[in-house]
């Protein structure tokens, strides 16, 4: 059996399997977030007993979560840069630096949460609510799941026990980092910025 | 020519791009949130509403063509990936359009 097929990497084509096989699930990706920010799109002037979009969202705190977001993307890809190197302890330092940032948004999420339902907005106070609190929660999940990635990752280098080639398995982890980021970019736009 | 730029140089040529590179790209996506988040406060008049989905849309293609190489990549994974996101885009666009969200 050659080393290819025992790591799966390369195909009859030249293409990485893997890499492949991450393309078409971020394709897929794109349906199950394309589904939430139009119902969200939807719902969002259904506020009935609830209050306003526009009453409740603090629009320079979710920029700076913002932009943390959007730097910890920068941190990915000089990960990235670093492992295609083969420089471990730069690969290392970013993807922890990755993960600390994407921790740093989702204790924004966390503070935003705890914000709007102190303010009345619960789950299940309106449509709006419900859409808001569903499309912004799988968002903050798929950041938990890579910032939970990108530590087992800096833990399995320390012990060097890496499957395949390495930097391949942190470009597949920064192709997913990347996705969460660019469909943060959206839900900036289309959730806060753009009034009901 | 040192190290660290040799290093720079051949990683440029397997991925596209360098690390000043990616600053650069990096700093540009900043700026363009800032421009974002000032048509909160500035009035844009009209052109508000475009404005804001051509940066959004200049963002999303910058991270997806530089940070996630797909612009230095085989052509496989831009068509998998984009063939999601236009199915994406077009699935729910019909479905807006069902209940009548561009007339309202």
């Amino acid at each position: 059996m050659t080393d290819a097929v025992v790591h799966g990497h390369e195909s009859s084509t030249g293409i990485s399997n893997v890499k492949l096989g991450m393309w078409a699930f971020l394709g897929s990706e794109c349906l199950l977030f394309g589904g939430l920010i139009s119902t969200y799109m939807l719902y969002r002037g259904r506020v009935t007993g609830g209050p306003r979009p526009a009453q409740i969202f603090d629009i320079p705190f979710t920029s700076v979560s913002s932009f943390v977001l959007l730097m910890s993307s920068l941190t990915m890809v000089l990960a990235v840069s670093a492992a295609h190197k083969n420089e471990d302890r730069k690969t290392n330092l970013w993807l922890t630096v990755t993960a600390l940032l994407g921790a740093t948004f989702v204790g924004g999420q966390v503070y935003e949460f705890t914000a709007f339902y102190n303010e009345g907005l619960g789950f299940s106070t309106s449509l709006f609510g419900s859409s808001f609190y569903t499309l912004t929660g799988f968002h903050g999940v798929h950041v938990t799941v890579g910032i939970i990635m990108l530590m087992a990752l800096v833990g399995i280098f320390k012990r060097s026990e890496v499957p395949g080639k390495k930097a391949e398995v942190v470009e597949m982890i920064g192709l997913y980092w990347h996705f969460v980021d660019v469909i943060w970019i959206i839900i900036f736009t289309l959730v806060y910025l753009i009034p009901v | 020519m040192t190290t660290e730029t040799a290093h720079d140089a051949v990683n440029a040529e397997n991925h596209g791009m360098s690390n000043a590179g990616y600053i650069r790209i990096a700093a540009i996506l900043a700026a363009i949130t800032a421009l974002e988040v000032s048509t909160v406060y500035i009035d844009f008049g009209p052109f508000f509403l475009p404005a804001l989905l051509i940066m959004m849309a200049v963002k999303f293609i910058m991270v997806v063509s530089y940070f996630m190489h797909l612009k230095f990549d085989n052509k496989m994974f831009s068509f998998m990936f984009y063939a999601g996101l236009i199915l994406a885009v077009g699935v729910y666009a019909a479905f807006l359009a069902t209940f009548k969200f561009f007339i309202q």
